[in-house]
């Protein structure tokens, strides 16, 4: 083998290895960092049950909010137009959450209340999150809950 | 006035003629270039500077709708109103989506301008080749904003009052933030179509390719201040005391980026010695595809980010099938073309070639790591693997994988020669160094509050990678004292990523953050800074009302700011919106948000403490003085002798 090929042939090897490296780095991380959406239905048919930790995906119902005085935990629950589920969430909540809006809350299930670590709403106030509505979509059509709509908010 | 109602359709007449000169700036240039008709050819400065009038005259008449409020256009009547300060109408211009995209081809056509006017140095053919790609890159634009996205569509009856534009964006830093982005974003165009045009033409030129290296670090420097800019914006905007969420949206602009900052070093081996040459080519490609796909990504709304605004599948979709044709006919070129380019130079195992080569590899590798997380969602729902998302942990550990070599190797780059070299004498000469900035770490991690193990593992890599820079500057100094503006470029970035490491990593490990009911009069303690709450008082501004919140903070018994974070309600739409209150300092920002009333006077309040989060970005300022000062090399303008005038 000549001095040219030789080194390529370590140039070829190394670069498989460190391709093999960081595939199964990457595979190991994104395993461990995936969180799923799952909306309340679902969680309550069990869908998510093997799950630690998992996004919940819906609309705040409406007249769910509640927040003890001079505390921090806040209560609400998630609607998807099927079933609700209680959340409880300790911190301050986004400026632009608010009953009947969509939420994505992340955390994980304690007994049959989901206790959310974040809650994210989003910045327009008449933006719904692609997945949510996807998710939704079923439910929506069913009970003709109402999408919300570019100006349809006051 | 008659005249004045007409301007929007003024401005729509100029598009669509800027949509003729793109065609005929991509067409004919090119044709002439393959045929050898000089004509033809001499048709693409022109056409540059023609198009760059026509959208700057569609852009003026935008903006002057937005200051005389001109509702009858729906662009400013959806994203404008009465109550909007003035500044803030300037740059409502970009507010949106059809805006920006008119903001992105006006940046796209300065760009094509400027290579008109700076390319005398080189062959027609050359300079015909790299505007036509431009050309067509611009007639797609054109036509997907005339099509999809039209600012200048009329709204009738035109109504009293406009809706607002949104009040996160009303904000002094995001007015130069998309400027900035979308310079950067753009300005990857220009290698690329200089790859395209080497690809067409079949060989790579060298002088040629020393005329790129400029444009290239110039898109890269603007890019990282667009970056930093809206890192900046989401710290103290949003409130939430974060520089970096790897949303979909900031992974979007950091793609082009990683890649960016890989093509300025393999560029500068291409071009000093021969070597890489169609990697160089490819990096040019993927540099520009990424920025493609960011516009794709943050305008079709496929992802989930909290940086999502109301958007249009059909725009995406157009934008994709743009995309395809961009990255699937420049890859078919390339795999066509490259292989009949010239093999490089051979190096030895230790040579600056090889550790360029891995700097190269260690940025690809985390650019194909962010697409890889950034799209993982996409993938998952198209395989039925159900609606996930990626974690910021996936990204902070494999970033942070991918980044502890190259700041290892860094301070090596500098000091070890071309094609061959014996690796004791670079390590002899950074070997006391390495041992200082050890020494620095151990100090650090016993005096460190928290986060010991980060925060001595921030001091390690930003001190290593400073004092081997200064090594460097050390040995010019004492060689010939004389730096060329390549190199004092290289020191700058290279100290600016020591700065960011530092900042990343200390804010990082030593970062506190308490959120607590607060009543007037009460006082909380986060580490050595006491915060006195004062109670919130209703304050007035020109288009929302605050409630006003007042915050006493002291650091060791010492009174250090009085901050004001509020809580607006903007007029238009009754959208609210946080404003932090924060002390700026060199060693440490302190960072106040209310919440809501919570009841019996109290108030939730989160108080930050971020210690060294400013040399973020002073890091990444530093990052972008290096792009400007290297590019400003006269190495790169010098005209190469044999080159017909």
């Amino acid at each position: 083998m000549n001095p040219t090929r030789k080194r390529r042939l370590w140039l070829v090897l190394a670069l498989v290895a460190a391709a093999a490296i960081a595939t199964a780095l990457i595979a190991m991380a994104l395993q461990r960092n995936v969180a799923y959406l799952y909306t309340p239905s679902e969680v309550l048919r069990g869908a998510a049950g093997k799950q630690a930790r998992f996004r919940l995906g819906g609309m705040v119902a409406s007249g769910s909010f509640k927040r003890a005085p001079g505390s921090m935990e806040a209560h609400f629950a998630v609607d998807d137009g099927d079933a609700t589920l209680p959340v409880v969430y300790t911190g301050i909540l986004p400026d632009l959450f608010r009953e009947k809006q969509a939420v994505v809350a992340t955390g994980h299930m304690r007994g049959d209340v989901f206790v959310a670590e974040e809650v994210l709403a989003k910045h327009d106030e008449t933006y719904m999150p692609k997945e949510v509505a996807d998710k939704m979509g079923v439910a929506h059509q069913k009970h003709d809950v109402k999408v919300p709509a570019a100006g349809a908010t006051p | 006035m008659a005249v004045a109602q007409l301007l929007p359709e003024l401005a729509q007449v100029a598009l669509l003629l800027a949509l003729l000169v793109a065609i005929l700036q991509g067409v004919l240039p090119l044709l002439g270039a393959h045929r050898g008709i000089a004509p033809l050819m001499a048709v693409a400065r022109p056409a540059s500077y023609l198009q760059l009038a026509l959208v700057a005259i569609a852009f003026a008449i935008l903006t002057r709708g937005f200051v005389v409020h001109d509702f009858s256009m729906r662009y400013v009547a959806d994203n404008s109103n009465t109550l909007l300060p003035l500044a803030f109408r300037y740059m409502a211009v970009w507010g949106a989506h059809e805006g920006s995209l008119l903001l992105w081809v006006l940046m796209l056509t300065i760009w094509s301008a400027a290579v008109a006017r700076f390319s005398r140095s080189l062959p027609m053919p050359v300079v015909a080749r790299v505007l036509g790609v431009i050309g067509l890159v611009s007639a797609c634009f054109l036509a997907f904003m005339i099509f999809t996205s039209n600012p200048f569509e009329r709204l009738l009856p035109m109504p009293a009052e406009g809706r607002d534009l949104n009040p996160l964006l009303q904000d002094r830093g995001m007015m130069i933030h998309p400027p900035m982005l979308y310079v950067g974003y753009i300005g990857f165009v220009v290698p690329f179509a200089f790859a395209i045009a080497a690809l067409l033409d079949g060989r790579l030129d060298v002088r040629w390719l020393r005329w790129t290296r400029p444009w290239t670090n110039v898109a890269w420097a603007f890019l990282t201040i667009g970056i930093m800019l809206g890192s900046w914006w989401a710290y103290y905007e949003l409130g939430w005391g974060g520089w970096w969420f790897w949303d979909p949206v900031e992974n979007a602009s950091f793609m082009p980026w990683l890649a960016g900052a890989a093509l300025i070093h393999s560029q500068a081996v291409t071009e000093k010695r021969g070597s890489f040459n169609s990697w160089t080519l490819l990096l040019a490609i993927a540099a520009f595809s990424l920025s493609l796909l960011g516009a794709f990504l943050v305008r079709s709304g496929v992802l989930t980010s909290v940086h999502s605004f109301a958007a249009d599948p059909t725009r995406g979709l157009f934008i994709l099938v743009f995309l395809g044709l961009v990255i699937g006919g420049s890859l078919l070129l390339y795999v066509l073309r490259a292989p009949r380019l010239e093999d490089g130079k051979p190096f030895a195992a230790t040579s600056r070639e090889t550790l360029l080569l891995l700097n190269n590899l260690l940025l690809a590798t985390a650019c194909a790591m962010v697409l890889l997380g950034t799209l993982y969602p996409l993938l998952a729902d198209a395989l039925g693997l159900g609606k996930v998302s990626v974690g910021p942990p996936y990204f902070g550990l494999m970033f942070l994988l991918l980044m502890a070599p190259l700041v290892a190797l860094v301070p090596f780059g500098a000091l070890t020669k071309w094609q061959r070299d014996t690796p004791r004498t670079p390590t002899a000469m950074l070997l006391p160094w390495a041992g200082l900035s050890l020494l620095l770490a151990v100090v650090a991690y016993f005096m460190a509050p928290q986060g010991a193990l980060k925060t001595a593992a921030g001091v390690l890599g930003a001190g290593w990678v400073a004092l081997g820079t200064l090594r460097f500057v050390w040995s010019r100094l004492r060689a010939n004292g004389r730096f060329t503006p390549e190199m004092l470029g290289m020191v700058f970035a290279h100290l600016g990523l020591a700065v960011f490491v530092m900042g990343a990593l200390l804010v990082e490990a030593q970062n506190m953050v308490r959120e607590v009911a607060m009543k007037p009069g009460q006082v909380e303690d986060v580490g050595a800074y006491r915060f006195e709450f004062r109670g919130v008082q209703e304050a007035p501004g020109p288009n929302y009302m605050a409630d006003r919140g007042t915050v006493q903070v002291l650091r060791n018994g010492s009174p250090l700011a009085l901050l004001f974070p509020e809580k607006r309600t903007y007029a238009a739409g009754g959208q609210v919106m946080t404003d932090a209150g924060i002390h700026a300092g060199v060693l440490a920002d302190v960072l106040v948000t209310i919440g809501e009333p919570l009841g019996d006077d109290a108030w939730a309040v989160r108080m930050h403490v971020k210690p060294f989060v400013r040399w973020i970005w002073a890091g990444a300022l530093l990052m972008a003085l290096g792009g400007f000062v290297a590019a400003g090399d006269r190495r790169f303008r010098r005209r190469p002798e044999a080159s017909p005038a």
